[in-house]
Parts: C-alpha cells; sequence; structure tokens
C-alpha cells in the first residue's frame, strides 16, 4: 500500500498550487464576482495550458490521459480547487461533460468536442436534473420525439450547473417508457443558440452559476444524438459517479483549509486575556473538526481509488458512502467554524462564511448526504 | 395540573387576533412573512398603530404607559403578531432600554425617552461589543472622558444591529479603569446624530447589511445622559442581559417556520412524488416537531413558574440556547428540503415591490440566505457558549 501522489501528479498539484497562490487570492476572487463574467477567460486558459481541461480525455484527443488513474489526478485538482474557492465551469465542462463524450460519443463527437473542451476554446453544461426529480437521474419527463431525421426536445431542467456560461448543453431526454425507467433515457447536444431554448441563469450563494432550462420543440439532428437511442443512462450514471469524486475532493481542500483557519483564529483570538483556544470546550470541537476533516479525506480517497474499479457495485457503494459521508461533514464543519469565528464568522468579509457557503452548496449538488445516504442503504440491500 | 388558557386568555386571544386583521397594514404582513427588506418606517409605523391602541408596550407596566399585560398574556400577544406577520418589536428600545430606564433611570430620563420609545419616535440601537470585547464584555474601550457638563467619547462599538436606522444609541463605556474591569464602566445615552459618528455597514454572509460598525471621534454627549451612577454602567449591563435572554426564546419564528415547512412539504416533489411521502425528510420534520413541542412546553413552564412565583425557574436558562438551536435545524431542513435551486442567490427578489419570477418553488428565494443569516442566532446575545457557562455557574453549581 502506499497512498502517495505519484510525480507526475505532485507536479500538476504543485504547479496548480503555484498558480492559484498567485493569481486566485481570495481578493482576487471577490473582484472576479464582481464582474457580470459567467466565468474567467484568462483563468480558464491558463487551466488549458497547465492540462488541466484534459483530465481524463484520451491523448488521441489532445487529452493527458489518465495520468494513473483519472480520479485520483481529478482529485488533487478539485482539492486544489477547494482551498482556492475557484468558480470556474471546471466541474460543468471538464468533468461532467467530457465524462459523458469519453463514455458515449462517436469518434467524429469525440474528435470535434473533447479536443476543443481540452483547448479550452469551449465551455459544456449538463442539464439532466428535473425539478420533480431532485437527484434522481431516471426520472426524466423531458421528451425526445423523432421528428424526419432529428428529434423533438420538449421539458424543463433545473439547477443546470454553469448552464448560462456554455456553448452546447448535454441534455438527457426520454425517447420511450417511464419517469423512473433507466431505460429510454437519450443524451443530446444542444447548442445554447438552438431555437426554442430558453437559459434563464443565476448567481449561486456560493459564487457559482446555474441556470434554469427550458425545451419547447427545440430540434436537433441526428448527429446531436450522444451514444445509442434510449441507452444513454449509462453514461449518465458514470459521469455523476466522477463528478461526485470530484466534489468530495473539492469539499476536503475547502474544508481542509477552513478547519486551518479556524485553528489559526482559536490559537490568535483573544478574550478574558487568554487565547480562546485555550477553553476546554471549544478545544475539544476544535478536535472534533479535526477529525471529522480527516474522516472526509480518508472516504474520498477510498472512492477516488475506486472511481475505475471493475466491479460497478463496489465502485458505486464507495462513491455513494463517499457523498454522504462529506455532505455531513461539510455541514459540520462549515457550521462548526462560523460558530467558532463568533461575529466574524457570519460576515462578507472573512473567507470563513465563503467556504460555508460552497460547502453547504457542494452538499446540495449531485445528491445530498441523505440522498446518497440512502442510495448506499439500496446498494447494500441490493447484493 | 392545566396546560389551557383561562377563558379570560382565550378571549384576549381573540380579541389580539381580530385586531390584527383590522389594523395590521397588509403591506408590512407581506413583507414579513415573505421575507423581504424591511425599511426603518415599517417598524415605526406598526409602533404607532399599536400604541394608538394602547398597546405600544406589551412588556411594560402601566405606570409606565404599558399594557401591564402577564408574561402569559404578552406571550399570547407575540404568538398572535409573529403568526399575522407583524414586524417584531425594536427590541432594544423595548424590552433592553426600557427596562434599564425605568430601574436606574433618573425621572426626568423615564419622561424623556419612554414616551418616545412607545409613540414610535426613537429608534434604538444597542452599543455593548467591541472588536476586542465580544463574549468578554467587561474588555471593552470606549472611553468617556468627564469634561465640564459633557462626556467625551472616543472609540468603536461593533455588531449594532440596525444602526442604519437609529436615532440613538445606548452604550457602555469605560469612565475609569481603576480597579475591576467591570467597575469603570458607565451607561449612556448617544444621539446618533451628534458630530464624530460614523457608522459602517458590515455586509453579512448573506449579502445583506443588517448590522454595522459604529465609530465615535470626540463626540460630546451631555453629562444628563448618563443612566445611573457614572462607573456602576455594569450593574445596567447585567440587568439588561437578564431581560435579553429571557426574551430569547423565538417561539414566534419557530413556530411559523414550521407552519412554512409543513406547508411546502405538502406542495414540493421530490423523487416523483410529494415530498411528505419522502420517509428521510418525513423522520426530520417529526424530529423538529416533538422537538418544537418540547421547547413550547418548557417555555410555558417558565411563564407559570413567573405567574405563580414572580421570578422564572432555573428551566428559563435553557430557552435562548435550545430556542436557537432550534430554529436553525428548521431553515435547514427547509433549506434542504427545497433541492438545489435553493442556492440561487437573488437579492433582487427581497425588495419589497419585487414581482419577478421565482427559480425553482416559490418557497426558495429566501430560504439558503436566511439559513446562512441565521448561524447568527447561536453567535448573538450571548453566544451559546456562554450561555452554557452561565447555566453551570449559576444552575448548576460548576
Amino acid at each position: 500500500m502506499d497512498f502517495s501522489l505519484t510525480d507526475e501528479q505532485q507536479q500538476l498539484k504543485d504547479s496548480l498550487c503555484r498558480y492559484l497562490d498567485k493569481n486566485y487570492s481570495f481578493e482576487a476572487r471577490r473582484q472576479q464576482l464582481k464582474t457580470t463574467d459567467k466565468y474567467c477567460a484568462t483563468h480558464w486558459r491558463a487551466f488549458a495550458d497547465m492540462g488541466l481541461l484534459g483530465i481524463g480525455v484520451p491523448e488521441e484527443f489532445g487529452g493527458m490521459g489518465a495520468m494513473g488513474n483519472g480520479a485520483e489526478c481529478l482529485s488533487v485538482i478539485m482539492e486544489c480547487f477547494g482551498r482556492a474557492l475557484v468558480v470556474e465551469p471546471y466541474l460543468a465542462t471538464v468533468v461532467l461533460c467530457a465524462s459523458v463524450l469519453r463514455e458515449a460519443a462517436s469518434q467524429t463527437q469525440k474528435e470535434s468536442i473533447l479536443a476543443e473542451i481540452v483547448a479550452g476554446n469551449t465551455v459544456l453544461a449538463l442539464a439532466v436534473q428535473e425539478r420533480s426529480a431532485r437527484y434522481r437521474l431516471s426520472h426524466v419527463t423531458t421528451s425526445a420525439q423523432r421528428d424526419g431525421d432529428g428529434y423533438l426536445l420538449s421539458g424543463a431542467k433545473m439547477a443546470v450547473l454553469h448552464g448560462d456560461a456554455a456553448d452546447t448543453l448535454i441534455v438527457s431526454a426520454r425517447s420511450s417508457g417511464q419517469p423512473g425507467d433507466q431505460d429510454g433515457i437519450s443524451l443530446f447536444l444542444v447548442d445554447k443558440n438552438a431555437a426554442g431554448l430558453t437559459i434563464r441563469g443565476y448567481r449561486t450563494h456560493d459564487g457559482m452559476r446555474a441556470a434554469e432550462v427550458t425545451f419547447k420543440d427545440v430540434r436537433v439532428a441526428q448527429s446531436a444524438l450522444v451514444g445509442p437511442v434510449g441507452a444513454g443512462y449509462a453514461a449518465l450514471a458514470r459521469s455523476i459517479e466522477y463528478a461526485r469524486v470530484a466534489l468530495c475532493a473539492e469539499a476536503v481542500g475547502a474544508m481542509t483549509a477552513l478547519s486551518e483557519q479556524t485553528l489559526e483564529y482559536l490559537k490568535t483570538r483573544k478574550q478574558f486575556g487568554v487565547a480562546i483556544g485555550s477553553f476546554q470546550v471549544l478545544k475539544h470541537r476544535m478536535v472534533d473538526v479535526f477529525n471529522t476533516s480527516e474522516q472526509a479525506r480518508s472516504i474520498t480517497m477510498l472512492a477516488a481509488i475506486k472511481a475505475d474499479a471493475a466491479d460497478a457495485g463496489e465502485r458505486r457503494r464507495s462513491i455513494a458512502a463517499a457523498k454522504s459521508l462529506v455532505g455531513q461533514a461539510a455541514r459540520s464543519i462549515g457550521q462548526e467554524a462560523v460558530q467558532m469565528h463568533g461575529g466574524m464568522g457570519v460576515t462578507d468579509e472573512l473567507a470563513c462564511g465563503h467556504y460555508f457557503k460552497r460547502l453547504t452548496a457542494i452538499d446540495l449538488t449531485l445528491g445530498d448526504a441523505d440522498y446518497c445516504r440512502a442510495e448506499l442503504g439500496d446498494l447494500l440491500a441490493a447484493t | 395540573m392545566n396546560i389551557d388558557f383561562s377563558a379570560q386568555e382565550l378571549s384576549f386571544q381573540a380579541e389580539v387576533s381580530a385586531f390584527l386583521k383590522a389594523h395590521l397594514p397588509l403591506d408590512i404582513s407581506h413583507k414579513v412573512l415573505g421575507g423581504r427588506r424591511m425599511a426603518r418606517d415599517d417598524f415605526m409605523r406598526w409602533q404607532r398603530i399599536l400604541y394608538e391602541h394602547g398597546w405600544g408596550g406589551p412588556s411594560w407596566p402601566k405606570e409606565f404607559g404599558g399594557t401591564g399585560w402577564s408574561h402569559t398574556k404578552e406571550f399570547i400577544f407575540e404568538q398572535e403578531c409573529s403568526a399575522a406577520g407583524a414586524p417584531r418589536l425594536i427590541d432594544f428600545g423595548q424590552k433592553m432600554l426600557a427596562p434599564v430606564l425605568m430601574k436606574f433611570g433618573s425621572p426626568e430620563q423615564q419622561a424623556h425617552y419612554l414616551p418616545r420609545i412607545l409613540q414610535g419616535e426613537d429608534f434604538w440601537c444597542q452599543g455593548y461589543s467591541e472588536p476586542g470585547a465580544g463574549s468578554d464584555l467587561a474588555a471593552l474601550k470606549t472611553k468617556a472622558e468627564r469634561v465640564g457638563d459633557k462626556y467625551i467619547v472616543n472609540g468603536q462599538k461593533t455588531w449594532i444591529t440596525l444602526a442604519q436606522f437609529a436615532d440613538w444609541i445606548f452604550c457602555l463605556v469605560r469612565t475609569s479603569s481603576e480597579g475591576r474591569r467591570q467597575e469603570g464602566i458607565s451607561f449612556l445615552l448617544i444621539d446618533m446624530k451628534s458630530p464624530g459618528i460614523t457608522v459602517r455597514p458590515i455586509i453579512m454572509l448573506d449579502g445583506e447589511h443588517e448590522i454595522n460598525e459604529v465609530f465615535f471621534d470626540n463626540v460630546e454627549v451631555p453629562a444628563a445622559n448618563l443612566v445611573g451612577e457614572q462607573d456602576k454602567g455594569w450593574t445596567c449591563a447585567k440587568y439588561l442581559l437578564v431581560h435579553e435572554r429571557f426574551g430569547q426564546h423565538f417561539i414566534g419564528p419557530i413556530k411559523s417556520l414550521m407552519r412554512h415547512l409543513k406547508r411546502l412539504a405538502t406542495e414540493e416533489m421530490a423523487n416523483g412524488r410529494a415530498l411528505i411521502e419522502d420517509s428521510r425528510f418525513r423522520d426530520r420534520l417529526a424530529q423538529c416537531e416533538m422537538e418544537v413541542m418540547a421547547h413550547e412546553m418548557t417555555l410555558l413552564r417558565t411563564l407559570a413558574a413567573v405567574a405563580k412565583n414572580g421570578s422564572p425557574g432555573p428551566e428559563s436558562s435553557i430557552l435562548k440556547i435550545r430556542g436557537s438551536e432550534l430554529l436553525q435545524q428548521i431553515i435547514e431542513l427547509l433549506m434542504y428540503a427545497l433541492g438545489p435551486e435553493v442556492l440561487a442567490h437573488r437579492p433582487e427578489a427581497l425588495a419589497p415591490d419585487w414581482q419577478g419570477e421565482a427559480i425553482g418553488s416559490r418557497h426558495a428565494t429566501t430560504a439558503a440566505g436566511s439559513y446562512f443569516n441565521m448561524r447568527k442566532l447561536s453567535i448573538f446575545g450571548g453566544s451559546n457558549e456562554i450561555q452554557r457557562n452561565i447555566i453551570a455557574q449559576l444552575v448548576l453549581g460548576l
């Protein structure tokens, strides 16, 4: 056993950390969020130059390949992003959409789109969640009806991460069967300017962006279909698995930074003539934060290692467990850090509150702690 | 044992309810119930309406123009107000300063300031905490130097809720550095229009402006604005904190949030069915429900003890801790119940006249902001850590 990073992974981590330390300070991020830009083109270009946009993309399409294990490498990047509270459309484009394309796209689609993603020339978003379904991806009511040599899409998607920054959406729609069926779900590439498509974007509390997307008889060509008709669910599920691992790693980065800042505050903030960290009640709570954060790191490492396991059951169980435990850790560490920071914790001025908001959002993204625990329960019942 | 309100209390409840139906302005209740931004005038207008009805001081004795209600009646009044969407009364004047003035103020101070609070003329804020004096309040440094018939005040106060609306601030200031830290503190009333006062907003993590820093640069305050004796302000401060704690049970907001939660449980869908059908959500809702039952019963025990013995029993000390934690727990469940769209940050939707379209459920517009904002409940008004210390020392003798 050896849980250290490979030399290649370590180099990637070092160069990304250096870049973010220099260019993605809390203050610089705050300035960026004051603009109306959907993301920062300069950072995106830099990420492309560092090869971050090609993680998990085969080398024939310009990607970095797996670099050992794609999910491990992805975790390294996401942990750095979590620390710096990066708000760029990385999860949407490189994790969610590139994964779907890698799993299911045709050679032609891969050549045209994956290569563009890797080069930093395009941003994509995955429109797969519906309001009445919450986190359940098989509950698709958006319909895909055959129309000559193409399809007509009708319906609505919610909480599309970076949906208003994307040039192209990947959309799940039902070409047969009933809501809840895994069969009958097809995936389509839809241009942001397609007739009948409405994208209503908004900023989220954590500084990210999302959109509500509606389709009113949006016509797509046969060539827009990703993977076989009616059999898109498997690629979608794999994509969500990677994204959950990525979110866990991002949370670990954020909670580690938040724990460090809280510890520093306990050591330096004085009341009653002493550092508040000398009070036993706060010492013990800080220890619990540390403990919780280490458990989150452990289960995230496990999920990253198992993310490409051949045994689907083992893979899914590890990832559901990680997302649930990390979600719980995100909630408790966020709340505790704010409480131990006192009044300063609820201000916009300190990074503390911003980590708390991002950690809350991570739990609410692609399955919260309760949802993922239930999913693990179902998987255990099925074995 | 008997948990029922008396016939007289029940008829009072009906009277309050009818009054609210007739006199609570719709534009104000719309803001309160919808979580919209409140203006200074909303608070003052409501105070004046109550005053004209003779209800301007629900917690005050009759001799000072109050209603002279029992704690039980006051509780009924607050419950009805909260359910109807009336703004909370401005505690700083009503429930914090007023009791101090009644106990320690001069007859002139009582005659001048108390009616102005009742009549909705003065908006008060509270100047206690400082950057270096939070939980350790006695470490405060803002200095007031006596020069002739004035005090010259210099220093900085922080976490001042709604100072942007305030006409007056009551402050704890240091008038002497001799002896114990608690000695040498004085209780001073300061006009916010005085030259040398600067108010700086502190933006909270929900992006809203609710609290402020207040700076004092050679601010002249007439010596007549001293409450009680010079250097003996700590006595006023302690008296005030007891009043503040007794009132911090949050039962009004807790119950209205529970009503809200139950309503959306039947309206919202999750996994293709009504949220209330989801067993995980249902468990958590039931958990909140039983904790609310116990909390309300604890509060009723306190009210009964006050009615019988004139003073609250030891159970009253847990009201702030339990109330704040419970309110945080309920808003957390509500936020999670609304799913990922709850994260949309739409400050424009807090404007009183906003008519826009919601992102997702109409319930979702303010839920995440409230969740973030309500983390303050376990920090302000004596952090829950300090509350636990007080219970440990004063109730349990540890």
